[in-house]
């Protein structure tokens, strides 16, 4: 029995107009579909990881469902309230609900705030507590990413990145949201500092029963931390399933190469490597019919991926594909 | 055995921190070798002083702050690279020993075709004429798979992708047949499947042209794949040596142990992965204040009351032949404390 | 001049180097500030300003006389430098450092005061334009277009000639109010990059508004240029203040402003150079000080070479 999502997201569109050539001159623009129509849904307590290569959209989903950025067409809801339909004060009264910690621990603080000033903010932003109340309140909150209260009073600079991703973290608890999007928390820490935060991340979601939605390019990273998984190409969502699933049998070409092309700290692995070859196509001019065929290793690949886009489509219980040949996977 | 190609002694680098008080001690005491046609891996978190290490080698530390210490000693090809003329410098940098880095984008120079900037070595180390330079620039780019060579050739920087700018650098960096490639970090910068790519150019040109490769990473699964031998860094320090196989097989250090068991892996079933990953506690001291004793005892889960004092030397493992697996710890001489630890 | 006001000169040069040593002992505690006194000039620009400053302060124990006094207009008119008369006098016998004394309160507080109405239109602007982008943006930088391709001097001069007797506070205004458009311009090339950072994305996440946003994360972030510019700025107010008085249409005649006095002395410029050389040479040396300061500043303040 899965609980009632928290997080609901139906056919999420965002364009943004392309770029000129040079002085603005040359072709007219082209528009970028940075997001193209998806769709998913994030049990309360649950973590959604996902997956996809720079450029694919991920980050943009992101931030489009805490409305930083508008988005152009789809329903997002919050535990029922609507997200993109609210305006001004209802908008910001929800965003106590839902935060975002960042992927870069050096531009994602303000360099002229101190901690103090940084967790303060929200906290006077939202009435909740001022002066000394603040002080405790952020006391507190430092404790709990793991940081002696003492680092109130430094200045970002004068912190190691993990320290900084920990003041990110808890900037994003001091308004007590129920989710969180974290955009690739870890991506710019070392191994050992990345292992740290993710234990931290993975303890607050059980302490304060998070909703998380896990941005990651680096399958290995949402294996350990993702209950349900989806992987973006081209803005499109190529294939959606619980992690035990993906992980175990990938129904999606791509999603099949992503896993091969990870590298696997032991010498002996004996893994069959498929690389894929070119590159991601410019989000520009998307090929027609599957997007990712040009790159497809899939042996059976055929007229009809180059004509017809796949929809995507339950192939196995709770596992979703957007290929032709899901039932036959690599 | 053969001779190595490159041999480092003793390296330390340091650097006069802009407070004026103190000095950073980047890179202090590093020993190792490369041998002709192999890949050493070379491994560490930001901060262990790898990159310091490999600009060291081709002297491209800026001076000041930055100045290698007399008594370190870089022998390649049979001479020391640290007293070398400035003319005879260039001519080892860019010709017998080349280097690539991270960010493909800021090491291109963005006003120059790429075909241009290939061929620059030649001109300058072959005196090849400009004509024969551009045919040796369109075979590079050839070499390192990139399509449409003889168009590409012509092209800009911006007008490629980030993983055909490291392709550039690649030609750029092999155009005069090095003996020694430095990679720096040459795939983090790129998405997984065009650092497979990368990774795979870059074996197969060392199979065709018969190179050693210095492979700088903090990615252990990068090593895993690519590397024969593999270098561990810690606070300026080699902490461990072995080949690949023995490093993952038996690491000896707690630092590469540590660092091995924090890395999230693919290779694990889900159920068996979730929940808490290891993880090293505490950071990476800073360079100007290194802890006395071992370096990494702060943060060590065997550490007893000589490591904070004593500063262990490159112990040689019990099991292995002299040299081959060495590693910087007191545990070698007490093996039984490790047992004892839970 | 009586021992007093030599005291009182002295006790400037003093407050000048006391200051000086302290910025200096200031900046050397920090990696900024390490760069500023790098500049070879910064300190002694430094040194001349806080000299002007102070004596502008302190000008009624500084100046021996009244500013506008004329001593004696038969037997003191175009006095040469004495011990009487350190800079000499004018030709309607006006003790030229007493002048040039209070001329720098006024062409000190001109610079400074157009200056920070500059800076507060431009920066607003520039964040404005920034900030918002699109519409609004669109009109602000089209209008600083046409502001910059106005000549100055002409908007200038053509308020006072329709405006007669054009009181002081509208010139000093005028000319703030005509030297916005570089600043807005460099405020909003930074707004349009802080914009993108993350830091402001998350400060918008909490909930914070527009003018939090601006005035607390983008802004402050901004400052550097804006300080820069404004180094810059209030040199080139007081060359134009100075320009307006030289054709005498600045600062009103008795009122001396260094511009006015160079003006006054003008004519006798052969035989009495001292009247208007002393003022220019203080003109020079402000600018001169202001340029080293505001170099010194810039690269104090370049966040490329802020350490991480």
């Amino acid at each position: 029995m899965t609980p009632a999502p928290l997080v609901q997201v139906d056919g999420l569109v965002k364009r943004f107009p392309g770029e000129r050539g040079l002085f603005g001159l040359g072709r007219a623009r082209r528009t970028v579909r940075a997001v193209d129509g998806v769709s998913f849904a994030i049990a309360a307590g649950q973590t959604l990881g996902l997956v996809g290569e720079s450029g694919c959209g991920k980050s943009t989903v992101g931030r489009t469902i805490l409305r930083l950025i508008e988005p152009d067409a789809g329903r997002v809801t919050l535990g029922g309230a609507d997200v993109v339909a609210l305006g001004g004060r209802e908008l910001r009264a929800l965003r106590r609900r839902m935060q975002i910690v960042f992927q870069d621990p050096y531009g994602s603080l303000n360099p002229r705030m101190t901690v103090q000033q940084t967790l303060a903010e929200p906290l006077a932003i939202h009435r909740l507590a001022t002066g000394l109340e603040a002080k405790r309140r952020v006391a507190a909150l430092l404790d709990e990413v793991g940081l002696d209260p003492a680092f109130a009073a430094a200045y970002p600079h004068e912190l190691s990145g993990g320290q900084r991703q920990r003041v990110g973290i808890a900037r994003a608890l001091s308004v007590e949201p129920q989710f969180l999007v974290l955009d690739e928390p870890v991506s710019a820490l070392d191994v050992s500092v990345q292992a740290q935060v993710l234990n931290l991340l993975a303890d607050l979601q059980r302490k304060r029963r998070l909703t998380y939605l896990f941005i990651a390019h680096d399958l290995a990273v949402v294996k350990h931390i993702a209950d349900d998984v989806a992987v973006m190409y081209l803005g499109k969502i190529v294939e959606r399933a619980p992690a035990t699933g993906l992980y175990a049998g990938p129904r999606h070409p791509y999603t099949t190469s992503l896993l091969s092309a990870v590298p696997v700290p032991d010498p002996k692995a004996q893994r069959q490597r498929i690389v894929l070859q070119g590159e991601v196509p410019s989000p520009a001019s998307p090929p027609a019919g599957c997007p990712f065929h040009p790159r497809c290793p899939h042996p059976r690949k055929n007229e009809r991926c180059r004509t017809e886009p796949p929809a995507l489509r339950e192939v196995a219980t709770g596992q979703f594909a957007a290929c032709h040949f899901a039932e036959q996977p690599m | 055995m053969t001779e190595p190609l490159l041999r480092v002694r003793d390296l330390k680098t340091y650097f006069v921190t802009e407070q004026g008080s103190g000095t950073a001690r980047a890179v202090d005491g590093v020993s190792f070798d490369v041998y002709p046609g192999e890949t050493l891996g070379v491994v560490g978190e930001s901060g262990c002083g790898k990159t310091v290490t490999s600009l060291s080698i081709l002297r491209l530390i800026p001076e000041p702050p930055g100045h290698i210490r007399p008594g370190s000693f870089i022998e390649f090809e049979g001479r020391n690279l640290l007293t070398l003329a400035p003319k005879e410098l260039r001519a080892v940098r860019g010709n017998r020993i080349a280097m690539i880095f991270q960010e493909p984008m800021t090491s291109l120079n963005p006003v120059f075709t790429v075909g241009h900037q290939i061929a620059e070595a030649a001109i300058v180390h072959q005196s090849l004429s400009r004509r024969a330079a551009r045919a040796r620039a369109i075979e590079m780019l050839t070499l390192v798979g990139i399509p449409d060579p003889g168009e590409r050739v012509d092209h800009y920087p911006h007008q490629m992708s980030g993983g055909m700018r490291q392709r550039v650098m690649i030609a750029m960096a092999l155009i005069c047949h090095p003996q020694l490639l430095i990679a720096d970090e040459p795939t983090t910068a790129l998405d997984v499947t065009i650092q497979a790519q990368i990774l795979e150019l870059l074996d197969r040109l060392q199979r065709e042209l018969g190179m050693a490769v210095m492979l700088i990473t903090h990615d252990l699964g990068v090593v895993a794949g690519s590397a024969d031998r593999v270098v561990v860094m810690y606070a300026g320090q080699v902490v461990e040596q072995a080949s690949t196989g023995e490093l993952f097989a038996r690491p000896l250090h707690p630092y590469t142990e540590g660092l091995l068991a924090s890395v999230p892996r693919l290779d694990t079933r889900v159920s068996q992965v979730r929940g808490r990953l290891h993880s090293i506690p505490g950071q990476v001291p800073a360079a100007t204040s290194w802890p006395a004793g071992c370096r990494f005892h702060p943060r060590c889960p065997y550490a007893w009351d000589r490591c904070a004092v004593e500063e262990p030397p490159l112990l040689d493992s019990a099991g292995a032949e002299a040299g081959t697996h060495t590693v910087r710890c007191w545990l070698l001489t007490e093996p039984e404390r490790r047992e004892r630890h839970p | 001049m009586t021992v007093w006001t030599w005291l009182a000169l002295a006790s400037a040069v003093a407050v000048a180097l006391v200051a000086a040593a302290e910025v200096r002992r200031r900046a050397a505690t920090r990696a900024a500030g390490r760069r500023f006194l790098r500049h070879p000039t910064a300190t002694a620009g430094v040194f001349i300003l806080a000299f002007f400053v102070t004596t502008a302060l302190a000008a009624p124990l500084v100046a021996p006389y009244d500013p506008a006094g004329q001593l004696d207009p038969v037997h003191l008119q175009n006095q040469p430098p004495s011990t009487r008369f350190p800079l000499g006098t004018d030709v309607y016998s006006r003790d030229v450092w007493s002048r040039l004394v209070y001329g720098a309160r006024l062409s000190l507080g001109i610079g400074t005061i157009a200056m920070l109405v500059a800076v507060t239109v431009g920066a607003g602007v520039g964040a404005a334009a920034g900030y918002f982008r699109r519409g609004i943006d669109a009109v602000l930088m089209r209008s600083v277009d046409v502001g910059l391709a106005m000549p100055r001097m002409f908007v200038l001069l053509m308020a006072v000639a329709l405006w007669e007797r054009l009181p002081l506070a509208v010139l000093v205004l005028l000319i703030g109010l005509t030297g916005w458009f570089g600043t807005s311009r460099l405020v909003r090339a930074d707004v349009l990059s802080l914009r993108e950072r993350e830091f402001v994305a998350a400060a918008r996440a909490v909930g914070a508004g527009p003018t939090r946003v601006i005035f607390r994360h983008v802004l402050p972030n901004a400052a550097a240029p804006i300080i820069v510019s404004a180094a810059f700025g209030i040199g080139n107010v007081i060359l134009l203040e100075a320009g307006l008085s030289y054709l005498g249409l600045g600062v009103p005649s008795p009122l001396p402003s260094w511009g006015s006095i160079i003006y006054d002395g003008q004519p006798y410029i052969a035989t009495a150079p001292w009247t208007s050389g002393f003022p220019g040479l203080a003109i020079a040396l402000v600018v001169l000080a202001l340029n080293a300061v505001g170099d010194g500043l810039r690269d104090a303040l370049d966040p490329r070479k802020e350490a991480t």
